[in-house]
């Protein structure tokens, strides 16, 4: 068994198990963890199958981003969690039998499945013997599929605008500096002149 | 012994199913489904990736990338939406959503 199997069988059997902790774990911090170490191992299996530039793109994303939003929104938030775990053993069942049928028919579907050598030959970018990963991606990436490119950006900004559209919020009674409406003051209704008449005084003269 | 692609697309095939029951047994914690979905889309990408390599086509990577593009953007805005509902209910039991209309 070479190293690259050993490193396989380590990867895939920490994955499947921190996989299966994040949905079983009781407290939601230790399913966030698991989480991020069931993100670890995958980039790990990217690293092997060679796509680099994915892997550390997943490390970055995934552990540096996403997993840090979850775990600031399940620390934020004041929930009692247990409260929200009680139906876990009344769907146990339901739950494994739909998960076992998935995963009988998609061992079907695998292990049924063979790769034509035609389709060895109709790559729609194939990759250049000599480049490395993150090269051979760019070059595809910023041509073939520029629009595509394009349009993930789009996705991203539509999601970081919604999302600052939906969590913000202004406190009622709040006093913030209004530029427009100071701008806009103007001498007449910002003070008034009075006459007040000698030795009477300003009570006098209302 | 040789990993074939076979192997990957069985790691990926049960991290699938996993997710597919954490969404099931998690009924009532929204916090849970958002994780479970997030590790199906991992499964998916790693049959992209892993048929990427073993028919020399960069194509499954270019698009293992856009589906992590996704789905940084649904795990944002889920979470948003979770925060606001928080906020004017005071939790975040899946069973009352059905009330969030209009």
């Amino acid at each position: 068994m070479g190293a690259v199997a050993v490193f396989f069988y380590v990867f895939a059997a920490v994955l499947v198990a921190s996989a299966f902790l994040v949905i079983s774990a009781k407290n939601p911090v230790h399913s966030v963890l698991f989480l991020i170490l069931a993100f670890v191992n995958a980039a790990g299996l990217f690293m092997l199958l060679g796509a680099e530039f994915l892997s550390l793109i997943l490390i970055v994303v995934y552990v540096g981003a996403v997993a840090v939003l979850f775990l600031f929104v399940v620390m934020m938030l004041d929930v009692d969690f247990a409260e929200l775990k009680q139906g876990f053993s009344q769907y146990l069942p339901v739950g494994a039998l739909i998960g076992l049928i998935v995963l009988i028919e998609l061992t079907l579907v695998v292990s049924g499945f063979v790769i034509t050598p035609v389709a060895l030959h109709q790559a729609a970018s194939p990759v250049a013997q000599d480049a490395n990963n993150v090269l051979a991606l760019g070059e595809v990436l910023y041509t073939q599929y520029f629009f595509l490119f394009q349009g993930a950006g789009f996705v991203l900004l539509t999601a970081m605008i919604g999302a600052i559209v939906l969590t913000l919020h202004h406190k009622p009674g709040l006093r913030r500096q209004n530029i427009a409406e100071q701008n806009a003051r103007t001498r007449e209704d910002a003070i008034d002149i009075v006459k007040v008449a000698s030795g009477k005084g300003l009570r006098a003269a209302e | 012994m040789e990993i074939g692609v076979d192997h990957y697309l069985v790691v990926a095939a049960i991290v699938f199913t996993i997710g597919v029951a954490g969404i099931i047994l998690n009924r009532k914690n929204i916090i849970i489904i958002l994780m479970s979905v997030e590790l199906i889309l991992l499964s998916v990408n790693i049959n992209l990736v892993a048929f990427s390599s073993y028919l020399h086509d960069l194509t499954g990577q270019v698009f293992a990338l856009f589906i992590l593009t996704v789905a940084a953007a649904e795990a944002a805005i889920g979470l948003a939406i979770l925060v606001t509902y928080y906020r004017n209910r005071g939790t975040i039991a899946v069973e009352d959503i059905n009330q969030m209309k209009g």
